[in-house]
């Protein structure tokens, strides 16, 4: 049983669909990957389920999200206040930008408690410097009264998950959590979203284009392409016989996977621009394996076997 | 080193600017054409007489030797006697200071009173009609010039509506209130169209960063945001821009105490001008200068208050 399943979901810009048919099942536990290139549409993606679109810009076009028997596509403004920050948390891959520079870290963290249960300066308090424990940040007291500039990279990055979590929401969705930081920090921020779940029962999308942080932490993935998700299904498989070919080009551009000796081979061309997406299948013109129905008919995401499923002509069941 | 510290040792920075000042204000005052003893005088007066009273005031020693006096008697509080009122300077400017700190501390709480508020329904329109409107009262606001908008004011507020005083200071503590709207207002008017226009600006940057963002994604509500996230984050840079205007508020306010007859310091130092009263225009442009120091210092505390990134 999903906590969260989004179904069909598109996102449009103007006349332009920038995100299409988008199916994603989130259990509770589990750790979603939401894997693509930039322009790939995983963070408005993300966005979407927040429902924190810029208003006039970016609108969901078509689809739902289904949250505790809701649909959050049609919430209103005033319900969607009380899912924000209470059922859904998120983190952002700056905590430079993305806390208040003039506030408190402890402030940050309480005024959420207060917001939402209404709890009394003292509770949110106690609240706060609990959440701040959890994180794993040091003498939590007395970091209360920091502002974000007096923390590290990584401290910040974890005061901004305690801001995150501070209503107790079952489901975080964490957009790029780690890009913005060095890559011993990195590792630290993803264990600590790994203890998290293992502790509070946290289910978590975790937005990434990085396929090694992918394979320390998902259970499964989702990979988007050109506002398209070409492939989903349990990680290991995923990584170990992708049925796409796509997902493969992928695999095949990680350091590891590669000759040391040998230049790191790279996917030809560039991805499509939002809003000028080819024809058939929108990997097409990069693909390896491209025919002529590629061109004319777009694949359909199909179910390859149990929990697999790909949006490609030729991809069978591994 | 704990962030206020600058409190204490940032007076002793100032001591060169105030050496500075002294200086300058004395040779702009000696560089004033007219002789003052002539004036004291008239045109009909005997040599010996002019020798006397320059010998009395000192005006025949060398200059460096003037200037040394002029510091040594700033020393003791001494700013010599006005040739017009023949009264000693400095207690004749202590009279003038009440109502032009009035006029000063008046016109920045009105900007603010003035200016916030608008700005954070220009921001939060913005693009609609209250938003083109706010815009045309600012527009209107930088393009008067502070003597026009005070006798409008006068015009309609005083002498057609009969609320407030044509002029003047007033007894009372109530009494003195109700004189001083006015020349506030006019004040205010001019520096809160600056105001609003900056604060709306850093409203809307403000409103479209990453921490709104963050606390949207918190599910507060758009106007704990505003109070909360929005209004701290810009009003730091308009306390900078207060700072910067604090040269043309006291400026203005000379301009604004001849309108209303205030008996300010303005008033005097115009009239000191007029009647080449050196002593006097001396004084009171020390008195301008230490003020306007002594505004920015205040400005720079309260930065340092309401940004804690900031280091001084």
């Amino acid at each position: 049983m999903s906590l969260l399943e989004v179904r069909n979901l598109s996102i449009a810009a103007g006349a332009s669909t920038l995100v299409e048919q988008v199916d994603l099942d989130l259990a509770e536990g589990e750790v979603l990957g939401l894997v693509g290139e930039s322009g790939s549409g995983k963070t408005i993606t993300c966005r979407a389920l927040m429902r924190l679109l810029p208003a006039g810009e970016l609108r969901i076009s078509a689809g739902s999200i289904h949250l505790n028997g809701r649909d959050l596509a049609r919430a209103s403004e005033a319900e969607m206040r009380k899912v924000r920050g209470v059922e859904i948390g998120m983190i952002f891959q700056n905590p430079n930008s993305h806390l208040d520079p003039v506030m408190r870290i402890g402030d940050q963290i309480a005024e959420s408690v207060r917001y939402h249960e209404g709890a009394s300066a003292g509770e949110a308090r106690s609240r706060a410097i609990e959440l701040l424990r959890q994180v794993g940040i040091p003498d939590p007291a007395r970091r209360m009264a920091a502002y974000p500039h007096e923390f590290s990279g990584g401290m910040r990055q974890r005061a901004m998950i305690a801001v995150a979590l501070a209503c107790r929401p079952k489901i975080l969705i964490a957009d790029e959590p780690t890009t913005a930081l060095d890559v011993t920090v990195q590792a630290q921020v993803l264990r600590l979203l790994l203890d998290l779940r293992d502790r509070l029962g946290l289910a978590i999308v975790l937005v990434t284009h990085n396929l090694g942080v992918v394979a320390q932490t998902c259970d499964s993935l989702a990979v988007m392409y050109a506002g398209r998700v070409m492939e989903r299904g349990p990680k290991r498989e995923l990584l170990r016989m992708p049925a796409h070919p796509y997902t493969a080009a992928l695999l095949g551009c990680q350091p590891g996977s590669a000759n040391p000796a040998e230049p790191l081979p790279a996917i030809p061309g560039q991805p499509p621009a939002a809003g000028a997406f080819p024809a058939g299948c929108r990997f097409h013109p990069r693909c390896p394996r491209a025919a002529a129905i590629c061109e004319s008919e777009r694949p359909a995401l199909r179910a390859l076997r149990d929990r697999r499923v790909a949006a490609c002509h030729f991809a069978v069941a591994p | 080193m704990h962030r206020y510290s600058f409190v204490l040792y940032r007076p002793l920075q100032l001591i060169p600017v105030l050496f500075g000042i002294s200086v300058l204000s004395f040779v702009l005052v000696k560089s004033i054409p007219g002789d003052p003893v002539r004036m004291l005088l008239g045109t009909k007066a005997t040599p010996e007489a002019v020798a006397r009273i320059r010998a009395l005031y000192g005006l025949d020693e060398p200059l460096f030797m003037q200037y040394f006096y002029f510091l040594k008697n700033l020393g003791i509080g001494e700013m010599g006697q006005s040739i017009l009122y023949k009264t000693p300077v400095l207690p004749l400017i202590a009279d003038r200071v009440a109502p032009t700190l009035f006029l000063v501390i008046g016109s920045v709480l009105l900007t603010l009173l003035i200016a916030v508020p608008l700005a954070s329904v220009a921001a939060t329109w913005r693009g609609r009609a209250v938003d083109h409107a706010i815009r045309a009262f600012t527009t209107a606001g930088l393009g008067f010039p502070a003597f026009w908008l005070g006798i409008m004011l006068i015009i309609l507020f005083s002498v057609k509506l009969g609320l407030f005083p044509v002029a003047g200071y007033g007894e009372t503590v109530i009494d003195k209130l109700h004189h001083m709207i006015l020349p506030c207002l006019t004040v205010a008017l001019a520096l809160s169209a600056v105001v609003t226009r900056n604060l709306r600006a850093s409203m809307i940057a403000e409103l479209a960063s990453d921490h709104a963002t963050a606390a949207r994604a918190k599910g507060l509500s758009e106007s704990w945001i505003f109070r909360r996230h929005i209004l701290p984050n810009s009003l730091i840079p308009a306390i900078n821009l207060l700072a910067i205007n604090v040269g043309w508020l006291i400026g203005g306010s000379v301009v604004v105490e001849t309108v209303f007859s205030l008996p300010g310091m303005g008033q005097l130092l115009v009239r000191a001008i007029f009647t080449r009263d050196y002593m006097v225009v001396q004084g009171v442009t020390l008195v301008f200068a230490c003020a306007t120091v002594l505004l920015n210092f205040i400005a720079d505390v309260l930065t340092v208050a309401a940004d804690p990134r900031v280091k001084l």
